[in-house]
């Protein structure tokens, strides 16, 4: 039972999140495709986790440690990496002076100011 | 400081972290649709990243601390100098890459929950369903973004490669393969060969579902692959019953799958064409015939030429693609820009949605030339005013400029939208070869009488263009 709703609630935040994640990105310009594909690539580097609670468990045998290392590594560095290339990219986008302040980055603000 | 820690350690305070972490990850992510929010969206983001992994680290078991930080470090030690250093060029590969090591997280720790629970035993059906989702879905993606970098880096031919006809087939039976090995362990097996059976099938999956699509598509394909991990890392979440996981990774996935098809339909591709594959498949063949119908008609011209033609217009439309970004042409773009206006020359760019390799490429490297906003126009906004250009100066851009897509319904782009450079007066193309584009596929456009060719890199050409222009 116990488990059951447990798996109930975790669907039900599922759905939700499936949700925002189709409203927040209704409408971008196209100059911030990359950009966006990017920051949230860096997101779902939060996979981090299930190594760190995974390991914190229990990991025994050299086999597993290895994997979970290789698990964390590579989760950190999707994470780490994924922000700073957008952070970079976005730095460029801004560099510029004066962006004509556009009405809440539609169309016209297609990018870098 | 024990009350502390044990209130620092209590569920409910780690839920709470969760929850203002993944608060800070929507709202990061609204501010990255706009132009002007997006800096501060992706720091947003970073801070409920950085959130998430402190809360986890405060929840986790004790033990093992080494590990997590050699880990740590060592994906540091990648990543950071990795994205540091990476040309602007060559960020749509280091996004690819970035996402591939995504997914093969989340395969590895999938296989490690194997191994830890002794094959799912004790542990409820649903809870290996999902981690066995996240494993063929993650190893798919990891080796899918592998040849999604490799492709781009130029490791893997652009090209497309397949099994032909059998293509469809092949990917169908690895895929039932990989579901039934995911039974099997879900219906009580603990073989562990079979999981591994599992992920190779997986793995060959991945990749026979991108060596077929050609490099253009590339970048549609990797936010496909992008949306992918997002979803292998909410199935994790349930699997591992961790709520920041399920938001972010199935924000990631619904946001990635929107993005997909945005980015499909500004290039006017439907998302199962591009995953069908293929692209450009014919172009060899397409290709070599119009190279026959047009044969001998090029004709190329010099920079003093050129330079003559260009001071001599009054308006003039840059048209940058990939071997300006490869060149890194941008500042000796901007001097000779500089250069035109103080001639009196009415110069614009116009910027194509997917030139170079990646939505919004040339922007972002026109940007960091400092070249005014003002001067860089969209498409569709660049397309009615080539009748009334003198000169369309091409820089190292070649299919989104090919006419081929309005005029030739048997190309393979035909009716992507494409920069109508053919209408201008005339027409110059700094290009290196007459090797055809990502494509594949021949550009009619350079054999059109009005059509003059400057062959050379597009840095040494652009220069040469602005030193000649100073002897006028």
């Amino acid at each position: 039972m116990i488990l059951a709703s447990t798996l109930t609630t975790n669907l039900a935040i599922l759905v939700l999140a499936g949700f925002i994640g189709f409203v927040v990105i209704s409408k971008v310009p196209n100059t911030l495709h990359t950009p966006l594909m990017s920051g949230t690539n860096a997101i779902h580097g939060i996979v981090l986790l299930g190594g760190l609670l995974i390991v914190g468990v229990s990991a025994n045998g050299t086999f597993n440690k290895i994997i979970l290392v290789i698990a964390i590594a590579f989760g950190t560095i999707n994470v780490v990496g994924g922000f700073l290339v957008t952070d970079r990219m976005l730095e460029m986008f801004k560099s510029k002076p004066k962006p004509p302040k556009d009405a809440d980055g539609d169309r016209d603000g297609s990018g870098a100011p | 400081m024990i009350l502390a820690s044990s209130f620092l350690q209590e569920q409910n305070f780690l839920d709470v972290l969760y929850i203002v972490a993944f608060a800070l990850f929507i709202q990061g992510l609204r501010g990255l649709s706009g132009p002007t929010t997006a800096v501060r969206g992706n720091r947003i983001a970073a801070v409920g990243m950085a959130i998430a992994v402190v809360a986890t680290l405060l929840n986790r078991g004790e033990g093992n601390w080494g590990l997590i930080v050699l880990g740590v470090a060592l994906g540091t030690a990648v990543g950071v100098p990795a994205a540091r250093q990476v040309k602007m060029t060559a960020m749509p590969q280091m996004v690819a890459l970035f996402n591939g090591v995504g997914g093969g997280a989340v395969f590895l720790i999938s296989w490690s929950e194997f191994r830890l629970t002794d094959g799912y035993s004790g542990t409820a059906t649903y809870v290996a369903v999902f981690s066995l989702f996240a494993a063929i879905v993650g190893s798919v993606s990891f080796w899918g973004s592998n040849i999604a970098f490799g492709k781009l880096q130029e490791i893997i031919p652009g090209r497309p490669i397949s099994f032909g006809s059998a293509q469809q087939i092949v990917n169908l039976v690895l895929l039932i393969l990989a579901l039934a090995a995911g039974v099997d362990i879900a219906a009580g097996s603990h073989s562990e060969a079979i999981f591994i059976g599992l992920l190779i099938c997986s793995a060959l999956l991945g990749n026979a579902v991108v060596l077929p699509i050609g490099g253009a598509d590339m970048p549609v394909v990797i936010s496909l692959l992008n949306a992918f991990t997002g979803l292998s890392a909410a199935a994790t979440g349930i699997a591992l019953n961790n709520t920041a996981l399920i938001v972010a990774g199935m924000i990631v996935g619904a946001s990635g799958t929107i993005l997909t098809n945005l980015m499909a339909s500004a290039m006017n591709r439907s998302i199962p064409a591009i995953v069908a594959g293929g692209f450009g498949g014919g172009g060899a063949v397409e290709g070599a015939e119009g190279a026959g119908e047009h044969a001998g008609t090029v004709r190329s011209t010099s920079a003093a030429d050129a330079a003559i033609q260009l001071a001599y217009a009054s308006r003039v439309v840059i048209v940058p693609g990939y071997g300006m970004a490869v060149a890194q042409a941008q500042h000796a773009v901007r001097e000779l820009t500089k250069e035109l206006e103080q001639r009196g020359v009415e110069v614009s760019y116009a910027i194509h949605p997917v030139a170079g390799r990646m939505p919004g490429h040339m922007n972002v490297l026109l940007a960091e030339a400092d070249v005014p906003y003002d001067q860089l126009k969209e498409m569709d906004d660049a397309n009615p005013e080539f009748q009334r250009t003198d000169v369309s100066l091409v820089i190292g851009a070649n299919d989104v400029t090919n006419p081929a897509a309005k005029n030739t319904p048997s190309s393979p782009i035909y009716g992507m939208p494409i920069l109508e450079v053919n209408d201008s007066h005339s027409v110059i193309v700094i290009k290196r070869s007459m090797n055809p584009g990502f494509a594949g596929i021949e550009n009619e456009l350079y054999y059109d009488p009005k059509t003059a060719m400057l062959f050379g890199d597009a840095k040494s050409a652009v220069s040469e263009i602005t030193s000649e222009l100073d002897q006028i």
